[in-house]
């Protein structure tokens, strides 16, 4: 299982502002190792943030984001105590859901 | 959406630093600002606490052949206690008859209260990817991490602490190796550098404060979490020296002349560097 998101949820104004901080290699799959075996590609493909229920945030990514990925994004809307969930799918299928609640 | 490629933006930085050097002639001063922005950009999402998750984590869980957690661990403020015992290292502890540090003083319970042997505790202080990710730096991320905003506050009362100071200090400007290096070359006068890199001064209280207070840090560069010691060991392989053996006097020595050379100043980590 990969390890925990971080996740802040804070209202600013009428909408509220989310940063994730993500756990993840991200292998470009352009890099060798000490052998001069191509290190295989390993990214997150698919982020998917939902407010109580509801999809706010969909991206798709590639091997171009930093590893340890950082996600900051707004959304029109929110309470404090609302949850939101950040789910992420990599290339090999492995996933993980985290939840924070707005504060 | 925000995403940062953060070892790609460091290039980025780098190049524009270059550019603006060409440009206006501001200089290293303006070079070092640049940074310093790059830095601040980079805080708010600052992977360091990833680390810091996963050894409060190791902390609270029941790990080693005795199955224990670390929550008896003695940091030198009393058993468990963590918050800001990290300002307070290295100091003596009665029970080792000895001066440690916090890797130390971790390695130490690692053996007395999780039945780990020493060897174990001590074999992967550094970690390198996912594949061999380090207990070690987790843990001290996270004890770090409670010291956050509390000033430095390393002791001197005992005599093996004053001694240990004292070696440190001769460690500090003693010259060797392949290039007759000090750590004293690059780090005992202002205005030098590696590279881009500012190097502090740290015969200077400011200068020692600064550096001290803000390692353990997470660096963009190899995407890992760093800890003291683990800065240590890296200055004496640019040195050239032999190698910095993990937990030695020697390197707790030389910890106890910096920290202490920082007290007073708030602790300022887990930071992120370049």
């Amino acid at each position: 299982m990969p390890d925990p998101s971080r996740i802040r949820a804070n209202v600013v104004g009428d909408s509220t502002e989310v940063k994730v901080l993500m756990n993840h290699e991200m292998e470009t799959g352009q890099r060798k190792d000490a052998q001069g075996k191509v290190i295989p590609a390993w990214f997150i493909q698919d982020v998917t943030a939902t407010w109580n229920g509801k999809t706010v945030l969909s991206a798709q990514w590639g091997p171009a984001v930093a590893k340890n990925p950082f996600l900051s994004f707004k959304f029109k809307g929110g309470a404090k105590g609302d949850k939101v969930m950040i789910t992420w799918v990599d290339n090999r299928g492995e996933k993980r859901t985290d939840e924070a609640t707005i504060a | 959406m925000k995403t940062s490629r953060s070892g790609r933006a460091a290039r980025l930085v780098a190049a524009a630093s270059v550019v603006a050097l060409a440009a206006t002639a501001f200089g290293q001063s303006n070079t070092a600002d640049e940074i310093a922005k790059y830095r601040a950009a980079l805080q708010d999402g600052n992977p360091a606490e990833l680390w810091e998750a996963r050894g409060e984590g190791m902390w609270k869980e029941p790990r080693g052949p005795a199955k224990v957690s670390l929550e008896k661990c003695d940091l030198g403020m009393g058993p468990g206690v963590v918050k800001g015992a990290y300002t307070q290292l290295p100091r003596y502890f009665a029970d080792a008859d000895r001066v440690m540090d916090l890797e130390t003083r971790l390695v130490w319970c690692m053996v007395k209260i999780q039945g780990y042997t020493e060897a174990d505790a001590k074999k992967n202080p550094f970690g390198a990817g996912n594949d061999r990710k380090a207990d070690m730096e987790a843990l001290v991320a996270y004890v770090t991490s409670e010291s956050r905003g509390i000033k430095m506050n390393v002791p001197q009362s005992h005599p093996k602490e004053r001694e240990a100071y004292a070696l440190g200090e001769k460690m500090f400007f003693f010259r060797g190796g392949t290039h007759d290096f000090a750590c004293s070359t690059c780090h005992g006068e202002d205005g030098k550098r590696i590279r881009l890199q500012d190097l502090p001064n740290l015969t200077t209280k400011a200068g020692a404060q600064k550096a001290y207070t803000t390692w353990p840090a997470y660096r963009v560069s190899q995407g890992e979490l760093r800890s003291f010691q683990w800065r240590l060991n890296d200055c004496f392989r640019q040195q050239r020296f032999p190698e910095l053996v993990f937990g030695s006097d020697a390197s707790i020595d030389l910890t106890t002349f910096l920290a202490v050379n920082a007290n007073g100043a708030a602790f300022d980590a887990p930071a992120i560097k370049r």
